[in-house]
Formats: structure tokens, C-alpha cells, sequence
């Protein structure tokens, strides 16, 4: 705990902690786990702070330490509510047939509406706004579904560490995150970048 | 030849695992055919670039 001893350490640790938070909603997405793992991370930070050399700055130090949280966490979850993974749109077989609305069988499995070109869409990157966007379509993943795109994408972690993290198949793992990339991009494209598809009708 | 529903999955898993020379091959034989799919290929690749790109990731050093 902190002490009138050092009281520099709590207040510039403390002032990271809504950039934290607001790390940890994004992959997590439940407030109180996401408040947990910042209590934890700061803990952790408190207790081993002789340890930090400052060789890179205590943001990037926090952020380590609370990347190991989340994934701790995510396992807790995992762990907790493993049956889950059949609720809310994450059934194995509805996750593998959700790519399907996006192709006509009738004609060869070709794009039913083909994917257009993105005009200059790093652009965005500046925009608040995308961001925003980028979000909502996000959240709006399935809960599993999100989890390991969040572990892929966001965490760098590789589909093995995700499976065996998680204890599913490869195959299945490339499969959810193929629905979620075909979810985001189909989000993106309606919501952002105009519903820049075109119907791919001859 | 691939189909656009094959193609889209093979560039999804390109982004997780290294391809096979097989696959690989089809891949390239679809893409240099079909617009389509390489519109979707760049807005995966885009996919990946703006995660990077989250100003959450990205201001990490800031301080």
C-alpha cells in the first residue's frame, strides 16, 4: 500500500489509470473486470516499483504489466463461463455458417455484393469520429467471438497461444476470426466508408 | 478455381498461419482475376493497420 513514505509513487501511477481503464474495457468489456484488473495492475506496479529501472517510461511499464492482467482475466472468464460459448451468436456451427450471407450460392459462391475499393481510408485514422465507429462495430461481436479477436488483434498474441489459452481447435480459431474480420469490415464499410459495395449483379 | 467464399476465408488465415504452397497458388491465380477479392484483401490488411493504429495502442509511450 502506499505510504506518506513515498508520495510521488501513488499520484503519477494513479494518473494512468482512466488510460488503463479504458485499455482494459476495450479488450474486456465488462467494467468490473476491467476495474479489477487496474486495481491489480497498479498493485503489482506498487509492489514490485524498485524492480522498474526506468529503461522505458511508466506508461509503457503499466501497460505491460496490465496486458498480463487481462489475459489472466480472460482465462478466469474462459474458465468461469466456458459453456457460454454456445450463447449469443457464438455457436460453433452459426459462427462457421455466418460468412455464408455475404456469397450466392446460386452463383458459385461470387460476392453478392462485391467488396469495393476504400477510398484513402487511412485517413481515418485521424478522425475521432472513425474511431468511434470502429468501436461500436466492435462491441458489437458476438462475446466470444470478441475475446479472441481481441487476444489475435490487439494483443498480438498467435492463434496457437490462443488455443491453447482457450482450448479450442486451430481450425476452429481461424474460423472465428474470420467472422469477425467479415463483421467488422462489413460494419465499417456501412457505417464509415458509405456501404462502398456495390451489387455484383452482371 | 476458387471460389470469392474460399478466397475470403485463405485471406483471413493469412493473416494467422503461413500458407501452404498450394494455397498460396490459388490464392494468387483468384486475386489476379478477381477485383473483388483484392479489394477485400487490402481492407483486411487495413483491418490489421488500424488496430495498430488505435489511439489507445498507438499513445502508449506518450509519457
Amino acid at each position: 500500500m502506499p505510504t506518506a513514505d513515498d508520495p510521488g509513487v501513488p499520484r503519477d501511477l494513479e494518473a494512468h489509470r482512466a488510460y488503463l481503464y479504458r485499455y482494459a474495457m476495450l479488450q474486456l468489456r465488462d467494467a468490473a473486470r476491467a476495474e479489477d484488473a487496474v486495481q491489480e495492475t497498479l498493485l503489482a506496479a506498487l509492489e514490485s516499483r524498485a524492480a522498474f529501472a526506468g529503461r522505458s517510461s511508466i506508461k509503457t511499464w503499466l501497460t505491460g504489466i496490465l496486458k498480463h492482467k487481462i489475459t489472466d482475466s480472460i482465462r478466469r472468464q474462459m474458465r468461469e463461463s466456458p459453456i457460454d460459448t454456445r450463447a449469443a451468436g457464438d455457436d460453433p456451427e452459426e459462427t462457421r455458417a455466418y460468412a455464408d450471407q455475404f456469397f450466392d450460392r446460386a452463383r458459385q459462391d461470387h460476392w453478392h455484393a462485391a467488396p469495393r475499393s476504400w477510398e484513402d481510408p487511412e485517413l481515418s485514422f485521424e478522425q475521432k469520429r472513425f474511431w468511434e465507429v470502429f468501436e461500436r462495430c466492435a462491441a458489437s461481436l458476438p462475446a466470444q467471438t470478441a475475446r479472441v479477436f481481441a487476444m489475435r488483434e490487439f494483443m498480438g498474441l498467435t492463434t496457437e497461444d490462443i488455443c491453447k489459452e482457450l482450448g479450442i481447435s486451430s481450425t476452429n480459431c481461424w474460423v472465428i476470426l474470420y467472422r469477425a474480420r467479415m463483421a467488422l469490415r462489413d460494419c465499417l464499410d456501412l457505417n464509415w466508408f458509405g456501404g462502398s459495395s456495390v451489387s455484383a449483379e452482371p | 478455381m476458387a471460389t470469392c467464399k474460399e478466397i475470403s476465408e485463405l485471406v483471413s488465415q493469412s493473416l494467422d498461419r503461413r500458407l501452404g504452397l498450394v494455397e498460396r497458388w490459388r490464392l494468387l491465380m483468384h486475386l489476379r482475376v478477381c477485383e473483388a477479392c483484392r479489394n477485400f484483401r487490402s481492407q483486411m490488411e487495413f483491418l490489421r493497420r488500424a488496430i495498430r493504429k488505435h489511439p489507445l495502442l498507438r499513445d502508449r509511450d506518450d509519457r
